[in-house]
Protein backbone atom coordinates (compact mmCIF):
# COMPACT_ATOMS: atom_id res chain seq x y z
CA UNK A 1 0.00 0.00 0.00
CA UNK A 2 1.09 3.56 -0.71
CA UNK A 3 2.44 5.75 2.06
CA UNK A 4 2.58 9.03 0.15
CA UNK A 5 0.13 10.91 -2.04
CA UNK A 6 0.79 11.22 -5.78
CA UNK A 7 1.20 14.92 -5.13
CA UNK A 8 3.99 14.33 -2.62
CA UNK A 9 5.63 11.82 -4.96
CA UNK A 10 5.63 14.41 -7.74
CA UNK A 11 3.67 11.97 -9.91
CA UNK A 12 2.40 13.46 -13.17
CA UNK A 13 -1.10 12.30 -12.38
CA UNK A 14 -1.24 14.61 -9.37
CA UNK A 15 -1.96 17.26 -11.99
CA UNK A 16 -5.61 17.35 -12.92
CA UNK A 17 -4.92 18.46 -16.49
CA UNK A 18 -2.79 15.35 -17.07
CA UNK A 19 -5.67 13.20 -15.88
CA UNK A 20 -8.10 14.99 -18.17
CA UNK A 21 -5.68 14.55 -21.04
CA UNK A 22 -5.58 10.80 -20.53
CA UNK A 23 -9.37 10.67 -20.28
CA UNK A 24 -9.74 12.54 -23.57
CA UNK A 25 -7.02 10.86 -25.62
CA UNK A 26 -6.35 7.24 -26.58
CA UNK A 27 -9.43 5.07 -27.01
CA UNK A 28 -11.75 8.07 -26.82
CA UNK A 29 -9.86 10.18 -29.30
CA UNK A 30 -9.48 7.34 -31.80
CA UNK A 31 -13.22 6.72 -31.61
CA UNK A 32 -12.87 3.15 -30.31
CA UNK A 33 -15.15 4.23 -27.50
CA UNK A 34 -17.67 7.08 -27.63
CA UNK A 35 -17.01 10.09 -25.43
CA UNK A 36 -19.46 10.59 -22.57
CA UNK A 37 -20.89 13.57 -24.38
CA UNK A 38 -21.58 11.53 -27.52
CA UNK A 39 -23.04 8.70 -25.49
CA UNK A 40 -25.55 10.80 -23.58
CA UNK A 41 -26.36 12.69 -26.78
CA UNK A 42 -27.60 9.40 -28.29
CA UNK A 43 -30.52 9.56 -25.88
CA UNK A 44 -30.81 13.38 -26.02
CA UNK A 45 -29.55 13.71 -22.47
CA UNK A 46 -26.86 16.27 -23.26
CA UNK A 47 -26.33 18.68 -21.61
CA UNK A 48 -26.97 17.41 -18.09
CA UNK A 49 -28.58 20.23 -16.17
CA UNK A 50 -28.54 20.90 -12.45
CA UNK A 51 -31.95 20.65 -10.82
CA UNK A 52 -32.92 22.04 -7.46
CA UNK A 53 -30.11 21.92 -4.91
CA UNK A 54 -30.69 19.22 -2.29
CA UNK A 55 -27.28 18.22 -1.05
CA UNK A 56 -24.28 20.32 -0.10
CA UNK A 57 -21.12 18.26 0.06
CA UNK A 58 -18.27 20.05 1.75
CA UNK A 59 -14.72 18.77 1.50
CA UNK A 60 -13.03 20.12 4.62
CA UNK A 61 -9.55 19.03 3.56
CA UNK A 62 -7.46 16.42 1.79
CA UNK A 63 -5.51 15.34 4.87
CA UNK A 64 -6.12 11.74 5.88
CA UNK A 65 -4.66 9.20 8.30
CA UNK A 66 -4.80 6.61 5.51
CA UNK A 67 -3.35 6.45 2.02
CA UNK A 68 -5.72 4.04 0.31
CA UNK A 69 -4.55 2.69 -3.02
CA UNK A 70 -7.56 3.86 -4.98
CA UNK A 71 -8.37 7.17 -3.35
CA UNK A 72 -9.93 9.60 -5.83
CA UNK A 73 -8.90 12.50 -3.58
CA UNK A 74 -5.23 11.48 -3.51
CA UNK A 75 -5.57 12.07 0.23
CA UNK A 76 -2.95 11.31 2.84
CA UNK A 77 -1.10 12.59 5.90
CA UNK A 78 1.11 14.72 3.65
CA UNK A 79 -1.76 16.76 2.15
CA UNK A 80 -1.94 20.21 3.66
CA UNK A 81 -5.10 21.56 2.00
CA UNK A 82 -7.41 22.25 4.95
CA UNK A 83 -10.55 24.37 5.18
CA UNK A 84 -10.19 27.40 7.46
CA UNK A 85 -12.76 28.54 9.99
CA UNK A 86 -13.43 31.60 7.85
CA UNK A 87 -14.46 29.48 4.88
CA UNK A 88 -16.53 27.32 7.26
CA UNK A 89 -18.34 30.46 8.38
CA UNK A 90 -19.17 31.24 4.77
CA UNK A 91 -20.42 27.68 4.33
CA UNK A 92 -22.65 28.05 7.38
CA UNK A 93 -24.24 31.14 5.86
CA UNK A 94 -24.98 29.23 2.70
CA UNK A 95 -26.38 26.25 4.60
CA UNK A 96 -28.72 28.56 6.52
CA UNK A 97 -30.02 30.25 3.43
CA UNK A 98 -30.09 27.44 0.89
CA UNK A 99 -32.87 24.96 0.26
CA UNK A 100 -30.54 21.98 0.71
CA UNK A 101 -31.86 19.35 3.10
CA UNK A 102 -28.64 17.35 3.34
CA UNK A 103 -25.19 18.40 4.45
CA UNK A 104 -22.40 15.96 3.69
CA UNK A 105 -18.93 16.48 5.17
CA UNK A 106 -16.11 14.65 3.51
CA UNK A 107 -12.33 14.75 3.05
CA UNK A 108 -9.66 13.22 3.45
CA UNK A 109 -10.56 12.41 7.00
CA UNK A 110 -12.80 15.36 7.93
CA UNK A 111 -12.12 14.75 11.61
CA UNK A 112 -8.48 15.80 11.10
CA UNK A 113 -9.44 19.37 10.33
CA UNK A 114 -8.67 21.26 13.58
CA UNK A 115 -11.99 23.12 13.30
CA UNK A 116 -14.02 20.02 12.52
CA UNK A 117 -15.80 19.85 15.87
CA UNK A 118 -16.55 23.53 15.90
CA UNK A 119 -18.02 23.24 12.41
CA UNK A 120 -20.18 20.22 13.32
CA UNK A 121 -21.48 21.98 16.42
CA UNK A 122 -22.39 25.10 14.47
CA UNK A 123 -23.84 23.24 11.50
CA UNK A 124 -26.00 21.01 13.68
CA UNK A 125 -27.74 24.13 15.00
CA UNK A 126 -28.90 25.12 11.54
CA UNK A 127 -31.56 22.44 11.45
CA UNK A 128 -30.52 20.43 8.43
CA UNK A 129 -32.58 17.23 7.92
CA UNK A 130 -29.73 14.86 7.19
CA UNK A 131 -26.26 15.69 8.45
CA UNK A 132 -23.71 13.24 7.08
CA UNK A 133 -20.09 12.84 8.08
CA UNK A 134 -17.99 10.49 5.94
CA UNK A 135 -15.75 8.81 8.46
CA UNK A 136 -13.16 6.27 7.44
CA UNK A 137 -13.59 4.38 10.77
CA UNK A 138 -9.88 3.91 11.49
CA UNK A 139 -9.64 7.57 12.48
CA UNK A 140 -11.74 6.73 15.54
CA UNK A 141 -8.94 4.40 16.66
CA UNK A 142 -6.02 6.42 15.26
CA UNK A 143 -5.34 8.55 18.30
CA UNK A 144 -6.75 9.02 21.80
CA UNK A 145 -8.12 12.42 20.87
CA UNK A 146 -10.53 10.74 18.47
CA UNK A 147 -11.74 7.98 20.81
CA UNK A 148 -14.84 9.95 21.80
CA UNK A 149 -15.97 10.54 18.20
CA UNK A 150 -18.90 8.07 18.44
CA UNK A 151 -20.27 10.02 21.42
CA UNK A 152 -19.59 13.31 19.66
CA UNK A 153 -21.43 12.16 16.52
CA UNK A 154 -24.32 10.97 18.64
CA UNK A 155 -24.57 14.26 20.50
CA UNK A 156 -25.02 16.12 17.23
CA UNK A 157 -27.19 13.49 15.61
CA UNK A 158 -24.72 13.01 12.80
CA UNK A 159 -25.43 10.38 10.15
CA UNK A 160 -22.23 8.35 9.88
CA UNK A 161 -21.26 6.95 6.48
CA UNK A 162 -18.14 4.81 6.51
CA UNK A 163 -16.17 2.92 3.94
CA UNK A 164 -15.67 -0.80 4.36
CA UNK A 165 -14.09 -2.45 1.33
CA UNK A 166 -14.91 -6.02 2.30
CA UNK A 167 -16.08 -8.22 5.12
CA UNK A 168 -12.79 -10.10 5.15
CA UNK A 169 -9.50 -8.91 6.57
CA UNK A 170 -7.42 -9.85 3.52
CA UNK A 171 -9.36 -7.85 0.96
CA UNK A 172 -9.77 -4.86 3.25
CA UNK A 173 -6.13 -4.55 4.22
CA UNK A 174 -4.98 -5.04 0.63
CA UNK A 175 -6.88 -1.92 -0.43
CA UNK A 176 -6.56 0.24 2.64
CA UNK A 177 -3.45 -0.90 4.46
CA UNK A 178 -2.39 -3.37 7.15
CA UNK A 179 -4.44 -3.30 10.30
CA UNK A 180 -7.28 -1.30 8.74
CA UNK A 181 -9.73 -4.18 9.00
CA UNK A 182 -9.25 -4.80 12.73
CA UNK A 183 -9.42 -1.09 13.51
CA UNK A 184 -12.54 -0.66 11.41
CA UNK A 185 -14.25 -3.57 13.16
CA UNK A 186 -13.41 -2.09 16.53
CA UNK A 187 -14.72 1.32 15.44
CA UNK A 188 -17.96 -0.22 14.16
CA UNK A 189 -18.45 -2.04 17.46
CA UNK A 190 -17.96 1.24 19.31
CA UNK A 191 -20.48 2.97 17.07
CA UNK A 192 -22.93 0.13 17.72
CA UNK A 193 -22.31 0.46 21.45
CA UNK A 194 -23.59 4.04 21.52
CA UNK A 195 -26.59 3.08 19.39
CA UNK A 196 -25.36 3.65 15.83
CA UNK A 197 -26.63 1.27 13.17
CA UNK A 198 -28.90 -0.68 15.51
CA UNK A 199 -32.23 -1.87 14.07
CA UNK A 200 -34.81 0.90 14.45
CA UNK A 201 -32.23 3.38 15.75
CA UNK A 202 -32.35 6.99 14.53
CA UNK A 203 -28.57 7.08 14.72
CA UNK A 204 -27.86 6.17 11.11
CA UNK A 205 -24.80 4.16 10.24
CA UNK A 206 -24.34 3.26 6.58
CA UNK A 207 -21.41 1.58 4.93
CA UNK A 208 -19.84 2.30 1.57
CA UNK A 209 -18.43 -0.52 -0.50
CA UNK A 210 -16.21 0.13 -3.48
CA UNK A 211 -14.37 -2.61 -5.38
CA UNK A 212 -10.77 -3.36 -4.46
CA UNK A 213 -9.61 -3.45 -8.08
CA UNK A 214 -10.40 -2.93 -11.74
CA UNK A 215 -13.93 -4.28 -11.66
CA UNK A 216 -17.39 -2.87 -11.07
CA UNK A 217 -19.41 -3.28 -7.89
CA UNK A 218 -21.96 -6.10 -7.80
CA UNK A 219 -25.63 -5.74 -7.05
CA UNK A 220 -26.08 -3.44 -4.05
CA UNK A 221 -28.88 -5.44 -2.46
CA UNK A 222 -26.99 -8.73 -2.70
CA UNK A 223 -23.79 -7.13 -1.39
CA UNK A 224 -25.66 -5.62 1.54
CA UNK A 225 -27.04 -9.04 2.42
CA UNK A 226 -23.57 -10.59 2.33
CA UNK A 227 -22.01 -7.77 4.36
CA UNK A 228 -24.77 -7.92 6.97
CA UNK A 229 -24.53 -11.64 7.40
CA UNK A 230 -20.74 -11.73 7.59
CA UNK A 231 -20.34 -8.76 9.94
CA UNK A 232 -23.08 -10.10 12.22
CA UNK A 233 -21.86 -13.72 12.25
CA UNK A 234 -18.20 -12.86 12.72
CA UNK A 235 -18.32 -9.74 14.88
CA UNK A 236 -21.91 -9.10 16.01
CA UNK A 237 -21.92 -5.82 14.06
CA UNK A 238 -25.10 -4.07 12.87
CA UNK A 239 -25.44 -1.32 10.29
CA UNK A 240 -28.30 0.15 8.28
CA UNK A 241 -27.56 0.30 4.55
CA UNK A 242 -24.75 -0.48 2.19
CA UNK A 243 -23.96 1.88 -0.68
CA UNK A 244 -22.14 0.20 -3.56
CA UNK A 245 -20.00 2.80 -5.32
CA UNK A 246 -18.12 2.50 -8.60
CA UNK A 247 -14.49 3.64 -8.63
CA UNK A 248 -14.07 6.57 -10.99
CA UNK A 249 -10.96 6.65 -13.17
CA UNK A 250 -9.26 9.63 -11.55
CA UNK A 251 -6.31 10.31 -9.23
CA UNK A 252 -4.83 7.22 -7.54
CA UNK A 253 -7.38 4.86 -9.09
CA UNK A 254 -6.45 6.14 -12.55
CA UNK A 255 -2.78 5.73 -11.68
CA UNK A 256 -3.47 2.16 -10.57
CA UNK A 257 -5.48 1.39 -13.74
CA UNK A 258 -2.67 2.58 -15.95
CA UNK A 259 0.15 0.96 -13.98
CA UNK A 260 -1.68 -2.39 -13.90
CA UNK A 261 -2.58 -2.14 -17.61
CA UNK A 262 -6.26 -2.25 -16.79
CA UNK A 263 -7.19 1.21 -17.99
CA UNK A 264 -8.63 0.30 -21.40
CA UNK A 265 -10.50 -2.76 -20.18
CA UNK A 266 -11.92 -0.80 -17.29
CA UNK A 267 -13.17 1.97 -19.58
CA UNK A 268 -14.72 -0.68 -21.83
CA UNK A 269 -16.51 -2.18 -18.81
CA UNK A 270 -17.84 1.23 -17.82
CA UNK A 271 -19.05 2.03 -21.31
CA UNK A 272 -20.57 -1.43 -21.79
CA UNK A 273 -22.46 -1.05 -18.51
CA UNK A 274 -23.70 2.44 -19.49
CA UNK A 275 -27.30 2.89 -18.38
CA UNK A 276 -29.19 5.92 -19.72
CA UNK A 277 -31.67 5.68 -16.83
CA UNK A 278 -28.83 6.40 -14.40
CA UNK A 279 -28.01 9.63 -16.24
CA UNK A 280 -31.32 11.11 -15.05
CA UNK A 281 -30.21 10.91 -11.44
CA UNK A 282 -26.45 11.39 -11.41
CA UNK A 283 -25.63 13.16 -8.19
CA UNK A 284 -24.45 16.40 -9.78
CA UNK A 285 -28.08 17.07 -10.66
CA UNK A 286 -28.96 17.79 -7.02
CA UNK A 287 -25.60 18.22 -5.30
CA UNK A 288 -22.98 20.92 -5.05
CA UNK A 289 -19.47 20.21 -3.91
CA UNK A 290 -17.44 22.83 -2.04
CA UNK A 291 -13.68 22.54 -1.85
CA UNK A 292 -11.46 23.28 1.15
CA UNK A 293 -10.76 26.75 -0.26
CA UNK A 294 -14.42 27.52 -0.92
CA UNK A 295 -14.76 26.90 -4.65
CA UNK A 296 -17.88 25.30 -6.10
CA UNK A 297 -17.94 22.13 -8.19
CA UNK A 298 -20.58 19.85 -9.68
CA UNK A 299 -19.27 16.95 -7.61
CA UNK A 300 -16.28 15.83 -5.54
CA UNK A 301 -14.78 14.19 -8.64
CA UNK A 302 -14.90 17.38 -10.67
CA UNK A 303 -13.34 19.10 -7.68
CA UNK A 304 -10.37 16.74 -7.87
CA UNK A 305 -10.14 17.31 -11.63
CA UNK A 306 -10.34 21.06 -10.98
CA UNK A 307 -13.30 21.44 -13.32
CA UNK A 308 -15.15 24.43 -11.84
CA UNK A 309 -18.92 24.89 -12.05
CA UNK A 310 -20.16 26.41 -15.25
CA UNK A 311 -21.71 29.46 -13.58
CA UNK A 312 -20.94 33.01 -12.61
CA UNK A 313 -21.31 31.89 -9.01
CA UNK A 314 -18.02 30.02 -8.56
CA UNK A 315 -17.06 30.57 -4.96
CA UNK A 316 -18.86 30.19 -1.66
CA UNK A 317 -18.43 33.95 -1.09
CA UNK A 318 -20.57 34.64 -4.16
CA UNK A 319 -22.97 31.74 -3.74
CA UNK A 320 -26.16 32.26 -5.70
CA UNK A 321 -28.58 29.34 -5.71
CA UNK A 322 -30.72 30.76 -8.52
CA UNK A 323 -27.73 31.24 -10.77
CA UNK A 324 -26.49 27.74 -10.07
CA UNK A 325 -29.80 26.01 -10.70
CA UNK A 326 -30.15 24.93 -14.31
CA UNK A 327 -26.42 25.24 -15.00
CA UNK A 328 -24.88 22.83 -17.47
CA UNK A 329 -22.85 20.15 -15.72
CA UNK A 330 -19.19 19.92 -16.72
CA UNK A 331 -18.51 16.39 -17.95
CA UNK A 332 -15.69 14.19 -19.16
CA UNK A 333 -15.12 10.48 -19.57
CA UNK A 334 -14.83 9.89 -15.80
CA UNK A 335 -18.61 10.46 -15.72
CA UNK A 336 -19.08 6.95 -17.12
CA UNK A 337 -18.36 5.83 -13.55
CA UNK A 338 -21.65 7.40 -12.42
CA UNK A 339 -23.79 5.76 -15.09
CA UNK A 340 -22.57 2.16 -15.13
CA UNK A 341 -25.15 -0.49 -14.26
CA UNK A 342 -27.50 0.75 -11.58
CA UNK A 343 -25.47 3.96 -11.45
CA UNK A 344 -23.30 5.24 -8.65
CA UNK A 345 -23.34 8.23 -6.33
CA UNK A 346 -22.19 9.02 -2.81
CA UNK A 347 -25.52 7.50 -1.71
CA UNK A 348 -25.06 4.33 -3.75
CA UNK A 349 -27.09 3.27 -6.77
CA UNK A 350 -29.35 5.78 -8.52
CA UNK A 351 -31.32 3.72 -11.04
CA UNK B 1 3.39 -13.57 -38.85
CA UNK B 2 2.16 -15.71 -36.02
CA UNK B 3 -1.00 -14.67 -34.27
CA UNK B 4 -2.31 -16.27 -31.11
CA UNK B 5 -5.46 -18.34 -31.51
CA UNK B 6 -7.08 -16.56 -28.60
CA UNK B 7 -7.32 -12.77 -28.29
CA UNK B 8 -8.76 -11.41 -25.03
CA UNK B 9 -10.36 -8.53 -26.92
CA UNK B 10 -12.44 -11.04 -28.93
CA UNK B 11 -14.64 -11.62 -25.91
CA UNK B 12 -16.13 -8.17 -26.47
CA UNK B 13 -17.14 -9.27 -29.96
CA UNK B 14 -19.06 -12.30 -28.70
CA UNK B 15 -22.37 -10.54 -29.39
CA UNK B 16 -21.49 -10.36 -33.08
CA UNK B 17 -22.24 -14.06 -33.59
CA UNK B 18 -25.87 -13.02 -34.05
CA UNK B 19 -24.88 -11.16 -37.20
CA UNK B 20 -24.43 -14.39 -39.15
CA UNK B 21 -27.37 -16.20 -37.64
CA UNK B 22 -29.70 -13.78 -36.05
CA UNK B 23 -32.43 -16.05 -34.76
CA UNK B 24 -30.20 -18.69 -33.22
CA UNK B 25 -27.80 -16.13 -31.82
CA UNK B 26 -30.56 -14.10 -30.21
CA UNK B 27 -32.20 -17.21 -28.78
CA UNK B 28 -28.88 -18.28 -27.32
CA UNK B 29 -28.22 -14.93 -25.63
CA UNK B 30 -31.77 -14.77 -24.28
CA UNK B 31 -31.36 -18.24 -22.86
CA UNK B 32 -27.92 -17.42 -21.48
CA UNK B 33 -29.19 -14.29 -19.75
CA UNK B 34 -32.12 -16.16 -18.27
CA UNK B 35 -29.92 -18.96 -16.93
CA UNK B 36 -27.89 -16.53 -14.86
CA UNK B 37 -30.82 -14.71 -13.33
CA UNK B 38 -31.59 -15.14 -9.66
CA UNK B 39 -33.70 -18.33 -9.41
CA UNK B 40 -33.80 -21.38 -7.18
CA UNK B 41 -30.06 -20.77 -7.08
CA UNK B 42 -28.69 -17.31 -6.30
CA UNK B 43 -26.85 -15.38 -9.00
CA UNK B 44 -23.80 -15.72 -6.78
CA UNK B 45 -24.01 -19.52 -6.67
CA UNK B 46 -24.45 -19.62 -10.44
CA UNK B 47 -21.41 -17.42 -10.89
CA UNK B 48 -19.26 -19.83 -8.87
CA UNK B 49 -20.55 -22.83 -10.81
CA UNK B 50 -19.76 -20.97 -14.04
CA UNK B 51 -16.25 -20.25 -12.81
CA UNK B 52 -15.63 -23.91 -12.03
CA UNK B 53 -17.06 -25.08 -15.36
CA UNK B 54 -15.09 -22.39 -17.21
CA UNK B 55 -11.99 -24.13 -15.92
CA UNK B 56 -13.04 -27.68 -16.67
CA UNK B 57 -13.96 -26.47 -20.17
CA UNK B 58 -10.65 -24.60 -20.21
CA UNK B 59 -12.22 -21.67 -21.99
CA UNK B 60 -10.00 -18.61 -21.54
CA UNK B 61 -12.84 -16.22 -22.37
CA UNK B 62 -15.12 -17.76 -19.75
CA UNK B 63 -12.30 -17.76 -17.21
CA UNK B 64 -11.74 -14.02 -17.75
CA UNK B 65 -15.44 -13.29 -17.65
CA UNK B 66 -16.30 -15.30 -14.55
CA UNK B 67 -13.21 -14.32 -12.60
CA UNK B 68 -14.38 -10.74 -13.01
CA UNK B 69 -17.98 -11.65 -12.31
CA UNK B 70 -17.16 -13.47 -9.08
CA UNK B 71 -14.90 -10.60 -7.96
CA UNK B 72 -17.75 -8.19 -8.58
CA UNK B 73 -19.96 -10.26 -6.35
CA UNK B 74 -17.48 -9.94 -3.50
CA UNK B 75 -16.41 -13.59 -3.73
CA UNK B 76 -12.95 -14.08 -2.24
CA UNK B 77 -10.01 -15.67 -4.01
CA UNK B 78 -10.08 -18.55 -1.53
CA UNK B 79 -13.69 -19.27 -2.51
CA UNK B 80 -12.80 -19.05 -6.19
CA UNK B 81 -9.94 -21.49 -5.81
CA UNK B 82 -12.13 -23.93 -3.88
CA UNK B 83 -14.71 -23.78 -6.64
CA UNK B 84 -12.05 -24.66 -9.20
CA UNK B 85 -10.95 -27.58 -7.05
CA UNK B 86 -14.51 -28.87 -7.14
CA UNK B 87 -14.28 -28.82 -10.94
CA UNK B 88 -10.84 -30.41 -10.87
CA UNK B 89 -11.97 -33.11 -8.45
CA UNK B 90 -14.85 -34.07 -10.71
CA UNK B 91 -12.50 -34.07 -13.70
CA UNK B 92 -9.95 -36.31 -12.02
CA UNK B 93 -12.68 -38.44 -10.50
CA UNK B 94 -14.18 -38.88 -13.94
CA UNK B 95 -10.78 -39.98 -15.24
CA UNK B 96 -10.07 -42.32 -12.39
CA UNK B 97 -13.48 -43.93 -12.22
CA UNK B 98 -12.79 -45.19 -15.73
CA UNK B 99 -10.01 -47.12 -14.12
CA UNK B 100 -12.71 -49.59 -13.16
CA UNK B 101 -13.40 -50.15 -16.82
CA UNK B 102 -9.72 -50.83 -17.35
CA UNK B 103 -9.69 -53.23 -14.42
CA UNK B 104 -12.77 -55.02 -15.74
CA UNK B 105 -11.14 -55.44 -19.12
CA UNK B 106 -7.84 -56.65 -17.68
CA UNK B 107 -9.68 -59.15 -15.52
CA UNK B 108 -11.60 -60.42 -18.53
CA UNK B 109 -8.63 -60.67 -20.89
CA UNK B 110 -5.99 -61.72 -18.46
CA UNK B 111 -8.05 -63.62 -15.93
S1 LIG C 1 -10.16 6.71 0.39
FE1 LIG C 1 -10.87 7.90 2.17
S2 LIG C 1 -9.77 6.95 3.88
FE2 LIG C 1 -8.70 6.34 2.03
S3 LIG C 1 -7.07 7.84 1.71
FE3 LIG C 1 -8.86 8.54 0.54
S4 LIG C 1 -9.93 9.89 1.91
FE4 LIG C 1 -8.54 8.71 3.18
S1 LIG D 1 -18.58 12.55 -12.32
FE1 LIG D 1 -19.60 14.32 -11.39
S2 LIG D 1 -20.18 15.53 -13.15
FE2 LIG D 1 -19.78 13.53 -13.95
S3 LIG D 1 -21.80 12.49 -13.91
FE3 LIG D 1 -20.73 12.01 -12.01
S4 LIG D 1 -21.49 13.49 -10.56
FE4 LIG D 1 -21.94 14.29 -12.60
Amino acid sequence: MATKSLKKLGNNLAQSNKQLEILSNGIFKSGKLPTFKDKISETSQFPIKAKKLEILQINVGYMCNQVCDHCHVDAGPDRKEIMTRDTMRQCLEVIKNSGAHTLDLTGGAPEMNPDFRWFVEEASKVGITDFIVRSNLTIIRANKKYYDLPEFFKKHNVHVVSSMPHWTRGKTDKQRGDGVFDKSIKALQELNAVGYGMPGSDLRLDLVYNPSGAFLPGDQVAMEKDFKKALMDDFGIEFHNLFAITNLPIARFLDYLIASENYEDYMYSLVEAYNPAAVENVMCTNTLSISWDGYLFDCDFNQMLELPVNSKSRHISEFNEELLEGRNIVISQHCYGCTAGAGSSCQGVVA
Amino acid sequence: MSKPYYDAADLRKFGKITEWSEELGTKFFDYYGKVFEEGALTAREKSLIALAVAHTEQCPYCIDAYTKDTLQRGITKEQMMEAIHVGAAIKSGATLVHGVQMMNKVNKLDG
